[in-house]
């Protein structure tokens, strides 16, 4: 661990930002000094990213500021590259339809008679920068949409260190790499480290963050709640998830002993291991890991959006075909996604007619919808549910997120599916209305209904469900029974390398 | 300190394999081409009994000049994936100022060209800010514009009439022999300086993902604002050309160039989704769509029925290369 000098290279001072009333970021603090290595961990949704892009001068922080050198910095992608700042973006900002030399060489192209761009001497100069850098597997001229997802992320890596960047961040730069590219990368790092760069980067896996960090800073709820130079894994997951109020959740009743309504064998898709699965009447089962380890595949894949490349689901012992979410309605399963306004609500349209439009030729006699049965069925469900609005002829878009997911829901429920696929459901939500969420998942599991459970928090897969899968990169990685659950169990099986049931 | 390499050198992807894969789009135009100029001979060998000769090149290459620079014009802006429809309108405007300001002097032809070439850069240029500082959407601006426009060289020009002085016509569309083709090569020769320009790589950039584009530091601005300019004045040139074939203006003939140019671009490989193909293509889409009309022409077609075919082949001809393209995409390294 190098000496700290006075002045950072980089530092936030009480930097909080806000994205349509969520807060983001509520007065965090960070000081990166030059030569030196600092990683930032925290949940997903901790403000990591937020803060990455601030540093970076791709947004502006509400309140607070950044100084580089101790002195205040402008914001702008213009001034980040005077500062000589380079980022390395979670999402990747390849151009597909370009090569992979005109992509590492966009901006500072080789020019050659009149002063033109040397087309022709790019793919050299790129396989020769590349190189360099001891890579040597990557086509140059290949098309970047042509080439493996870790491939790119390396080619958006080498674009950024060839710039020889004096402030380096990187966030969540390993997501798609395999071990030994992840030892080429930090490599580079130390190479740049020790040459006085200053490298921040975020990652969710505690091996890498041990290998390469000088200093950890540990975010939470959108603040930093602690810096350390050594710190154990156990301590740091502690502080990361925090505690809650247990009385947030509803008693957790007893895991029913049914045979399973719905099995999987075998079934695998994109970002996803063949996995096996069973899911009981009555069982609320947590699927729990860090984002991107293959939930969201696992969840569409069963409504059928797109359905499993592999393997056999079966449903009260009977094959089923899920291969388009109509076959998956047709079968009684039910998606509720956290983007409620682009996968399932008609946000300009009433409750009432967001609720049966599924519905409507039950509804209907001779064509013609018949209104009191509607609205029966409307009321029944609107106090069922507890949406909170004045009338059914509210448009959906003015309540709540929380109270949208209940009317997305209710609709499901008219249909009278049977297997209810909610996935991250209470994201963005109050605390209140996650509360009201909590209670009636819980009821509905009373009732007999099966239900897969996603969430990005921890805490709620901990309380809420019966049993919880935990998923790293596309496979189950430990099975968890839920009483005595805690946070951080499932939060540490997902990060563990070797990970183990608890 | 040498780090590991991630993986032993492996081979690489051909050359030639690259170029036939990134390039399909221009080599299927090119194809394409090869097939209407054949298709072209032989139906008039078979009507006229002889082979077409100089008078038949001439005029099918003077016929084609304005749509070529229309349809290079429109490739800019489709390759930052939007679309230009006031192509059309421009070519009217500047085809009327043509036929009313230039006189009998070959001095005052050129002079006033180069007014009319600042006009159509001055129509990009409102399209462009519109575009790029309002965030409107391409087609409703161009759309609103090109009605703009033609109500313009209405005014100008309220009927066909005025002159434009024939040694204009002889330098532009010199009817003895197809010296226009220079016009097309210069055309060519320009847009690959482009394409080694600053401007040109961020023209490809914006269309292949404008969000990382912008995230890189490329100036989407300055850019776009360059694209509908240089398609403006391409656009005003295609007036000047038609106007010196027709050698007298109407303010009505160019109508059609908006919705031809979109064709010869994508028939030239263009992709309309933005970042992809070239202005090469669309001169070869230009000559395509030329020739289709000629062939139809000594084919006999009832006129009326004209369009039909077009777009008949047109469907074809997209249908067909994106088969083709596709595969050679998909093939197996």
């Amino acid at each position: 661990m190098p000496a700290v000098p006075a002045v950072a290279a980089i530092a936030a001072q009480s930097v909080s930002k806000s994205f349509g009333g969520v807060k983001a970021l509520v007065g965090a603090s960070i000081a990166i000094s030059p030569g030196s290595v600092h990683a930032l961990v925290g949940e997903n949704g901790a403000g990591k990213s937020t803060l990455i892009k601030i540093l970076g001068g791709r947004i502006t922080p509400d309140a607070g500021g950044v100084t580089i050198e101790g002195e205040p910095a402008h914001s702008g992608i213009a001034a980040s590259r005077r500062y000589g700042i380079g980022t390395v973006f979670q999402e990747l900002t390849l151009l597909p339809f370009m090569t992979v030399a005109e992509n590492l060489l966009l901006g500072r192209e080789p020019r050659g008679r009149f002063g033109l761009i040397d087309r022709a001497a790019m793919p050299e100069v790129a396989e020769r920068e590349l190189a360099a850098l001891g890579i040597t597997h990557i086509d140059p001229r290949a098309l970047t949409a042509d080439i493996a997802l870790a491939e790119r992320q390396i080619i958006e890596i080498a674009r950024v260190i060839l710039a020889k960047p004096r402030i380096l961040l990187l966030d969540e730069p390993t997501s798609a790499l395999v071990e030994r590219e992840v030892a080429w990368l930090f490599g580079q790092i130390r190479a740049l480290r020790d040459g006085g760069t200053a490298i921040v980067f975020t990652s969710h896996r505690w091996g890498e963050i041990a290998a390469v960090a000088d200093r950890i800073t540990i975010f939470r709820n959108g603040t930093d709640v602690g810096c350390f130079d050594t710190i154990g894994e156990d301590e740091a997951i502690t502080l990361m998830t925090g505690r809650q109020l247990e009385a947030l959740f509803p008693v957790r009743t007893p895991a029913p002993d049914n045979p399973p309504v719905l099995t999987l064998r075998g079934v695998a898709g994109e970002g996803i291991a063949p996995l096996d699965l069973a899911l009981s009447p009555g069982e609320i089962l947590g699927i729990g890991g860090l984002a991107g380890h293959g939930h969201r595949s696992l969840f569409f894949g069963l409504f059928g959006a797109p359905g499993f490349s592999q393997g056999e689901i079966k449903q009260n012992g009977r094959t089923l075909r899920i291969r388009s979410p109509r076959d998956a309605i047709r079968a009684g399963i039910a998606l509720v996604p956290e983007d409620r306004k682009s996968e399932g609500l008609f946000l300009p349209l009433k409750i009432r007619d967001n609720l049966t439009l599924p519905i409507l030729a039950r509804l209907s006699q001779f064509g013609a919808i018949r209104r009191g049965a509607e609205r029966a069925l409307v009321d029944d469900t609107i106090a069922q549910l507890a949406i909170r609005t004045p009338s059914p002829a509210q448009p959906v878009g003015v309540l709540s997120g929380g109270n949208q997911q209940k009317v997305l829901l209710g609709r499901w429920l008219l249909t009278k599916a049977r297997i209810l696929l909610l996935y991250d459901v209470t994201r963005g939500v109050d605390v209140a209305t996650k509360h009201e969420i909590y209670d009636l998942v819980a009821k509905l599991a009373r009732e007999g209904y099966a239900i897969l459970f996603y969430s990005s928090d921890a805490e709620e897969l901990a309380h809420l469900c019966h049993r919880v899968l935990v998923m790293r990169r596309g496979a189950f990685v430990a099975d968890l029974p839920g009483v005595g659950l805690t946070a951080e169990a499932i939060v540490s099986a997902a990060m563990r390398e070797s990970a183990h049931a608890a | 300190m040498q780090p590991d390499t991630t993986a032993d050198a492996l081979p690489r992807g051909n050359r030639l394999g690259h170029l036939i894969a990134q390039n399909i789009g221009l080599i299927l135009a090119g194809a394409i081409l090869l097939i209407a100029i054949v298709g072209f001979i032989v139906i008039y060998g078979i009507e006229q009994q002889r082979l077409p000769g100089n008078f038949e090149l001439t005029s099918t290459v003077n016929s084609a000049v304005p749509l070529v620079f229309a349809a290079v014009g429109q490739c800019f802006v489709v390759l930052t994936k939007g679309i230009d429809l006031s192509v059309g309108g421009v070519v009217d405007l500047a085809n009327a100022m043509a036929a009313v300001t230039m006189g009998k002097s070959l001095a005052s032809a050129l002079g006033w060209s180069v007014v009319i070439l600042l006009v159509g850069a001055a129509c990009g240029l409102v399209n462009g800010l519109l575009v790029a500082l309002g965030r409107l959407q391409p087609i409703v601006v161009t759309l609103g514009t090109l009605s703009i426009y033609q109500g313009l060289a209405i005014r100008v020009l309220p009927e066909p009439g005025g002159m434009i002085p024939p040694a204009f016509t002889n330098f532009l569309v010199n009817p003895n022999a197809p010296y226009a083709l220079i016009f097309i090569v210069v055309l060519a020769l320009a847009w690959s300086a482009f394409r080694r320009s600053r401007a040109g790589v961020d023209l490809y950039a914006i269309g292949n993902d404008e969000a990382a584009a912008r995230a890189l530091g490329v100036n989407i601005l300055r850019t776009k604002i360059i694209a509908y300019m240089l398609d403006g004045t391409l656009a005003a040139a295609a007036g000047l050309f038609l106007a010196a074939s027709a050698t007298a203006g109407d303010a009505t003939t160019g109508n059609s160039y908006t919705l031809s140019s979109i064709v010869a671009v994508v028939l030239g490989g263009v992709s309309l989704f933005g970042g992809r193909g070239s202005a090469i293509g669309a001169i070869a889409g230009a000559l395509i769509t030329t020739l289709i009309v000629n062939i139809l022409f000594f084919g006999h077609v009832n006129p009326l029925f004209q369009s039909f075919y077009e777009g008949v082949f047109l469907l074809i001809a997209v249908v067909v290369g994106g088969v083709i393209g596709g595969t050679i995409r998909r093939r197996p390294k």
